[in-house]
């Protein structure tokens, strides 16, 4: 095949991903009556916007009162102050409208007895810019994600959106001018190659939480987007913020609700001491996720971890009353029986922070449009959800605000691509005549290597650097020698081989594809972290810490700025944070404290 | 299609699913006890990887129960299943 023969199919928009941000952006174009194409890798319910239980935030003030300007303040503060504060005023004023709004596409969220959606707490969600809890999360029961999906796809469904299931977007087009023209995609079923040419294109494929060893995320989060847009020449923004959360099955990385520690769960080392007691004296084992995750990695660190490889810490729970565990955390003895082998009324949990969420991403602005590095929009691309960096979240995601991200950006997305084409922003531009070379002859290294470097052992290589080199608890050393360890993995992925050359269902080749897109999310990670010599947020260094002169470590003199990647040379740059909101003052910088 | 492509098409929705326990137990399945089952059996496991995860896990968590007694042959050895 070559470029002048692959096929061509024309759309107004594609969007890459039917998730929460993709179905939610694809509902604005379809009801515009704009030609829509949606690509995902799997069926759209099965997307991982399913796997979030907690809720989404918006500050309707059903329960007490509530104001999105508090909302506001509470983002900027978790982002640590990294986060564009126009981006975050966007967010949550918008928040009760896109909320509402899924009411009205079906989601059956949880009522009071009035009727009106019931609002419970969650950790971070502040009245009166941080005075005390209010209630802001809004869920359906403990399907939040799964809800939201099947509502969004419904209305889909309805508005006559175009869905190519089991596809799996390759590469971005782009012409001499830097204009996005869409994607070359390649069909599971068939094996073809086909580009979608369109006028604008969405990205809406996720995050990479698979780079960790370690994570909570389920195998398709492979930072496609992440892979495409850098291929493409776009920079990857704060890439270094990931959050962790402390309590993944070792191994596994299975979840670990906190309940286990709310209801008496102990965190032990190889010698059985509750080590917690000596980190956080008063919380103990209920003290802030990030401070629990130190002091674990602190104690594996130190050769106190458990295990044949001394690498992972125990989650105790056999001082409970059995009966306790099955009425109060039934789910997690099937989990840790499931996933670990131990029945946790017998034995304790082997446990390790792991990976759960990426901050960083494609850099966006709050319409959605993709960003170069002055800000200025790249014509054509937009992009929403957890592959965008708006940037909301900043150093560090306020739980329930991801499941916001998708509906506010998703819709703002749709409704900046429908302003655009309207204004005759952009257009069916004509392909250039080398569009699909690239990925193609990336195709054709992939049929014909020889004497080259297994998928899955380079993948888990990665993985394994990944977490020991760049994870919750950062130091200097490690991170220099990751940064090579890395570069020469980068060596392996360009030679894989795969045995099987089949065109029709080759999975084989499809999982080598994603690791070209893994590799581009770990040089990234492990170089933006190398690089920022303080600690902010999820990001926290060894030599960077606590100092009356520098609290937690955060160094707003040279650090205050977000990191931008270019896969090009491998080189990083900086931009400012965006500090003057649409409508308010400014949150000025302040020390981070809960 | 063949049986090298009906495999690898379930291979991908087994292990490329909404939530991670799912990916991990039934991709343990697939290569451990997807080979020994019989045909019924077989076509009972192609139809549960079909469902998605928030109707599977309920099955496999035993807060529900099947209502096809292969099926329930199936989801017991789901059950089974551990995660190296
Ligand atoms: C266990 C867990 C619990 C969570 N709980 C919460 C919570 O309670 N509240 C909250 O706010 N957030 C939560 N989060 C975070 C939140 O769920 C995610 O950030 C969010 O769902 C991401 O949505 P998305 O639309 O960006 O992408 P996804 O839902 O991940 O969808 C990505 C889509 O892109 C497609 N895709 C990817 N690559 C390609 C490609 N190359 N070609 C074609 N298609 C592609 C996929 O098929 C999929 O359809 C949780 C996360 C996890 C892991």
């Amino acid at each position: 095949m070559t470029t002048q023969t692959i096929p061509v199919r024309k759309f107004d928009a594609v969007i890459v991903g039917a998730g929460g941000s993709g179905l939610r952006a694809a509902i604005q174009l379809s009801e515009a009556g704009l030609k829509t194409a949606v690509l995902s890798k799997v069926f759209p319910t099965r997307s991982h916007t399913v796997a979030a239980q907690g809720g989404v935030s918006a500050s309707l003030g059903n329960s007490e009162e509530d104001h999105w300007h508090w909302h506001m303040y509470d983002t900027v503060k978790g982002s640590d102050w990294l986060g564009d504060q126009d981006a975050i005023e966007y967010m949550c004023r918008m928040a009760p409208e896109v909320v509402v709004e899924l009411e009205h596409f079906g989601m059956p969220f949880d009522r009071t007895d009035e009727g009106k959606i019931y609002q419970r707490p969650f950790g971070g969600h502040m009245s009166n810019f941080g005075e005390k809890p209010v209630r802001r999360a809004c869920a359906a029961a403990d399907r939040t994600g799964h809800a939201m999906l099947h509502a969004l796809y419904q209305r889909n469904v309805r508005a006559n959106t175009q869905f190519f299931v089991e596809w799996m977007a390759l590469d971005l087009i782009r012409d001499q001018t830097g204009q996005v023209l869409g994607v070359i995609a390649l069909e599971m079923e068939t094996g073809d190659v086909v580009a979608f040419h369109a006028k604008a294109t969405v990205f809406a494929c996720g995050g990479a939480g698979r780079i960790f060893y370690s994570s909570t995320n389920a195998f398709i989060n492979t930072g496609d987007g992440l892979g495409m847009a850098a291929r493409a020449g776009i920079a990857l923004e704060d890439m270094e913020f990931w959050q962790f959360h402390p309590t993944g099955v070792a191994g596994a990385g299975v979840l670990i609700t906190e309940g286990v520690r709310g209801e008496g769960g102990i965190l032990r080392n190889s010698t059985n001491e509750r080590f917690m007691e000596r980190y956080a004296p008063n919380a103990k084992d209920l003290a802030s996720r990030d401070v629990v995750s130190r002091a674990m990695v602190t104690e594996i660190n130190e050769g106190r971890g458990c295990g044949p490889n001394k690498d992972f810490v125990l989650l105790d729970i056999t001082h409970l009353d059995p009966a306790t565990i099955m009425k109060r955390l039934p789910g997690i003895r099937e989990i840790s029986i499931q996933f670990a082998g131990i029945d946790p009324i017998k034995a304790p949990i082997p446990v390790v922070p792991t990976c759960h969420y990426q901050m960083g991403g494609v850099p966006t602005n709050y319409k959605g449009q993709v960003v170069g590095d002055d800000h200025s929009p790249v014509p054509g691309f937009y992009a929403a959800g957890e592959v965008a960096c708006a940037s909301v979240h900043g150093a560090n995601r306020l739980g329930t605000n991801s499941l916001l991200d998708l509906l506010v950006f998703g819709k703002s997305s749709g409704d900046t691509v429908i302003a655009d084409i309207r204004a005759g922003k952009i257009g069916l531009q004509p392909l250039p005549d080398d569009f699909a070379d690239r990925t193609l002859a990336r195709l054709n290294r992939l049929d014909h290597q020889t004497g080259g470097s297994d998928v899955s052992e380079t993948r888990l290589e990665l993985q394994r650097t990944m977490q020991k080199h760049c994870g919750v608890f950062r130091f200097k050393d490690m991170l220099v020698e990751g940064v090579a360890k890395i570069l020469d993995i980068e060596k392996a992925v360009a030679v894989t081989q795969i045995k099987d050359k089949s065109k029709v269902w080759n999975t084989a080749r499809v999982e080598a594809l994603e690791l070209d897109n893994l590799i581009e999310v770990a040089k990234a990670t492990m170089v933006s972290a190398e690089a920022r010599k303080e600690s902010r947020g999820a990001h926290v260094r060894d030599d960077a810490p606590d100092t009356p002169a520098n609290p937690n470590g955060r160094d707003d003199v040279n650090w205050h700025k977000h990191t931008l990647w270019h896969r090009d040379g491998n080189r990083l740059s900086y931009k400012p944070v965006i500090m003057k909101p649409l409508s308010v003052e400014t949150i000025a910088l302040k020390t981070r404290s809960y | 299609m063949e049986d090298r492509e009906k495999l690898n098409r379930l291979r991908w929705r087994c292990t490329r699913r909404a939530m991670l326990e799912m990916d991990l137990l039934l991709g343990e399945f697939l290569e451990t006890i997807y080979p020994t089952l019989d045909p019924a059996q077989a076509n009972a496991f192609v139809a549960l990887a079909d469902r998605e995860d928030l109707e599977l896990w309920p099955l496999i968590n035993g807060s529900q129960q099947c209502t096809d007694p292969i099926e329930a042959e199936v989801v017991a050895l789901l059950r089974n299943v551990r995660v190296k």
